[in-house]
């Protein structure tokens, strides 16, 4: 291997690593294991996102419906609980149905109905971030509201609801681990191995790489194709419910930087190990880079308006890693 | 005749890297008279054509156009000297958002006199006058995207001929349209062939070559391997100088098949095509052979499933056999190499590894997991089997030649006992002792399942085959054991000679 070749494959570890131990010396109490709870904590609802987005982006398409899904997952959690007093399980269930029938709808817009990728989720995007809204004609939804009609809604969110939020595991220090990071771990856990040990998800990359030698070589393209927007859906319907159990309310003015944090990890990704695509394992790690970046900023006083930029230029620098440094980007 | 030529080229010469696509061509074309160009895939047609319409540099030689020198270094310059080029895809020809009265005056809205405001009355009366010269009756407030293909091959031949060109190339011009709006074309053509354009005509089919031609050049491997003038004119000769024998390299042992394995029944591919009947055996290796265009890829994609076939059956093993898509004609047996590796074979983003389980995850996993020993191991077996060249079975497929691509292609489908084998032109863009090797692979291992291949190339079918089929006009013409082939007649049936009048 050349010295160009170490560049692209260790590039972004080694500047992950340099950051850390930067923070470490520049921040005061960076190093700790609460500071490294908060950062996952702080990245675990835009890595489910951007794991769910990864499965899309795998079969060569895209999905920029995933914040707008998450924060209709968050309304309808909310209206479930609150409007309707219905139980948890009720309530997750709704989601989770949510974000695969979104998911459906954008797999049929795009395969049967030909639109391009971007377009079809940009305006499922629209739709939702609308349709989310007119239960309660605009409002945010808590235990209290006063309802369009002019009742009161007195349902509550349920403790059990609230725990995934807010429930911490012991981990060598009691209270440790939130919930939302497990279901991180864990998802991301699934999906690695789904896209990197099993058939299906071996097949969704070809899928993405010559649709055509993939539907000569007996695979159902378009099926492959649908699937992997319900896995988005679905991914961003849990990040949704987690979401809700965090703020304990449907708040409409939420979530709005779900989506861009999101596509930025997953984009951040394929700069990973010289993967040069896109991948579960760099996902994760794009999600944690963004987050230790801006956990150190924050802890460093910088301002917050400053957070966007920063991820921009990192953004920036991964696509430049990925595609003009390992020319892998050109066909 | 030689001395009125409008165009004249002398010894034109081409090489890309250290391939010599060119090797000296020398060709010229009169006014009021269609040339038809033919060429097998690789013989330099195109590059001769882009030389002239200034697409490329050309490396060697001279060119004059009506007595001067010509010699155009972009497709502007070309284009205003009066060579005019209609390139094979239709759509480069025509901006499919605008009308067609812009469309037709499209090259005058750029450059040095072109007036700074757009006005559309002015653009209609100038189309209108365009369109009537050539006799075309458009509407020309139609959007192009709203014409039928044809319509919008003659908008193109119209814009190209808005420069009133003194030579006019049409670059397979037929082969997107239906035979009705073909003869709309041709008809097209003979009046500009009475206006005193000279014509360079390209194609593949046939019965436009009847139709049309009144003189044939054949190229074959970067020269001029034949030229036709008398009348009548030789069609088998043109064909033979195309596609004729080479030093015959390999003498194969005729085998003959007792068991038949595939049966097809009055199988039609095209409308208004004849039905198509013949059986494969088990052992024998069966080369469907003919020109570009005459329904080999659409038999080879219907018997794989990826494409209806209009009436007909099939049988397989006593079975019939109907699939509905590539999965189930693989579930039954059936592989098929595609043509075009680069766009229908081969999954850039994977290594050589991947590339070569890619049908067959299904039999190499367990609960959906891929048993990565299992492929590794089944990489490296084809790997040896087909001499492939690499370091290892991690390679990308990019770091491979031509040959070893092809060869990986192949080794693909052989990494598991197929009952039908099909590969359609498994010798394009390969390099000789890679298509030595692909061919010996597969006569050795034949045994078991039929083996039907579809090449343009003659020679390749002599070598490889037991038996011979010729296709032309989307149905199998003529039958030929690989023993002591009659060529003249073989030719004959390719240039679809006696066995049907010209269309």
């Amino acid at each position: 291997m050349t010295l160009r070749d170490y560049a692209i494959r260790y590039g972004f570890i080694v500047l992950l690593f340099g950051l850390i131990a930067y923070f470490a010396i520049a921040a005061d109490g960076f190093v700790s294991p609460q500071s490294a709870v908060f950062i996952f904590q702080s990245v675990a609802i835009t890595g489910v996102l951007a794991l769910g987005v990864t499965a899309t982006l795998v079969v060569g398409g895209f999905d920029l419906s995933i914040g707008s899904v998450a924060t209709s997952a968050m309304m309808a959690a909310a209206y479930v609980m609150v409007v309707l007093e219905q139980n948890v399980v009720v309530a997750v269930v709704v989601c989770l149905v949510i974000g695969a029938i979104v998911g459906l709808i954008n797999g049929w817009l795009i395969v049967y109905m030909r639109v391009p990728d971007l377009l079809a989720t940009l305006g499922m995007m629209f739709l939702l971030v609308g349709l989310q809204r007119i239960p309660t004609e605009g409002r945010s939804i808590a235990t209290g509201m006063t309802m369009p009609d002019g009742s009161v809604a007195n349902g509550k969110f349920s403790e059990a609801f609230l725990a995934l939020g807010r429930h911490r595991f012991d981990f060598f220090i009691p209270n440790l681990i939130p919930v939302s990071v497990v279901v991180l771990l864990v998802l991301a856990v699934l999906i690695w191995f789904f896209l990197e040990y099993t058939r299906f998800g071996r097949m969704m990359y070809a899928v993405g790489s010559n649709e055509r030698a993939a539907e000569l070589a007996g695979a159902p393209v378009k099926a492959y194709k649908i699937w992997a927007y319900v896995i988005s859906g679905v991914f961003a319907s849990i990040g949704g419910i987690l979401l809700a159990a965090r703020l304990g309310r449907g708040d409409i003015a939420s979530g709005n930087n779900l989506l861009l944090d999101a596509v930025a990890a997953a984009l951040i990704g394929y700069a990973v190990l010289g993967a040069a695509k896109p991948n579960a394992f760099g996902t994760a790690v794009g999600a944690l880079f963004v987050g230790i970046l801006l956990q150190g900023l924050t802890m460093m006083n910088a301002p917050y308006y400053t957070q966007d930029f920063v991820k921009g230029v990192v953004l920036v620098i991964a696509l430049v890693f990925t595609f003009a440094l390992s020319g892998r980007g050109r066909r | 005749m030689v001395g009125n030529a409008v165009f004249r080229a002398e010894g034109l010469r081409k090489s890309f890297g250290r391939t010599e696509v060119l090797g000296g061509v020398s060709l010229a074309l009169h006014a009021g008279e269609v040339t038809v160009l033919m060429g097998a895939n690789g013989a330099g047609k195109s590059t001769f054509v882009k030389i002239i319409s200034g697409v490329y540099e050309r490396g060697g030689g001279t060119m004059d156009l009506a007595g001067r020198e010509f010699a155009p270094t972009t497709p502007a310059e070309a284009i205003r000297a009066g060579v005019v080029t209609v390139h094979q895809n239709i759509n480069d020809g025509v901006v499919a958002d605008l009308d067609v009265a812009t469309n037709l005056t499209l090259d005058r809205l750029s450059g040095a006199n072109a007036p700074m405001l757009f006005n559309p009355a002015r653009v209609r009366r100038e189309a209108r006058a365009v369109a009537d010269r050539m006799g075309l009756a458009f509407d020309l407030k139609a959007r192009v995207s709203d014409l039928s293909l044809a319509d919008r091959q003659m908008v193109a031949i119209a814009r190209a001929l808005a420069h009133q060109p003194k030579v006019l190339i049409l670059d397979e011009p037929t082969s997107s349209l239906s035979s009705a709006e073909a003869d709309r074309l041709f008809a097209l053509i003979d009046r500009l062939r009475e206006q005193g354009v000279a014509i360079l005509y390209i194609s593949h089919r046939m019965s436009d070559i009847r139709r049309l031609a009144d003189r044939i050049v054949s190229m074959r491997d970067g020269v001029v391997s034949g030229v036709f003038d008398s009348k009548p004119l030789d069609y088998e000769g043109a064909v033979n100088a195309m596609l004729g024998r080479k030093i015959h390299l390999d003498r194969i042992v005729v085998r003959d098949s007792a068991k038949p394995i595939l049966t097809i029944d009055g199988l039609r591919i095209a409308q208004g095509a004849k039905p198509i009947s013949l059986t494969l055996g088990d052992g024998e290796v069966v080369a469907i052979t003919g020109l570009v265009g005459v329904g080999k890829t659409a038999l080879a994609e219907t018997l794989f499933g990826v494409r209806k076939p209009l009436a007909g059956a099939m049988t397989m093993n006593g079975m019939p056999y109907a699939p509905r898509s590539a999965g189930d004609a693989i579930a039954a047996g059936v592989f098929l190499v595609a043509k075009d590796r680069g766009e229908n074979g081969i999954v850039g983003g994977f290594n050589i590894q991947e590339n070569i389980s890619l049908p067959f995850h299904k039999r190499m996993s367990r609960f959906a997991v891929l048993k990565r020993r299992l492929e590794r191991a089944t990489a490296r077996r084809q790997i040896k089997e087909l001499g492939i060249v690499c370091r290892s079975e991690k390679d990308e497929m990019s770091s491979l030649s031509g040959g070893n691509q092809q060869k990986v292609m192949v080794g693909r489908w052989m990494a598991q006992d197929a009952t039908l084998f099909i590969l359609d032109e498994p010798f394009q863009g390969v390099d000789i002792s890679a298509r030595r090797d692909i061919a010996a692979k597969l006569r050795a291992s034949a045994g078991g399942r039929a083996t039907l291949l579809f090449v343009t190339e003659i020679d390749e079918a002599l070598e490889t085959a037991d038996r011979i089929l010729v296709m032309s006009e989307q149905t199998i013409v003529g039958e030929h054991r690989n023993a002591d082939v009659d060529l003249d007649r073989l030719l004959a049936e390719v240039a679809g000679g006696p066995l049907h009048n010209a269309a």
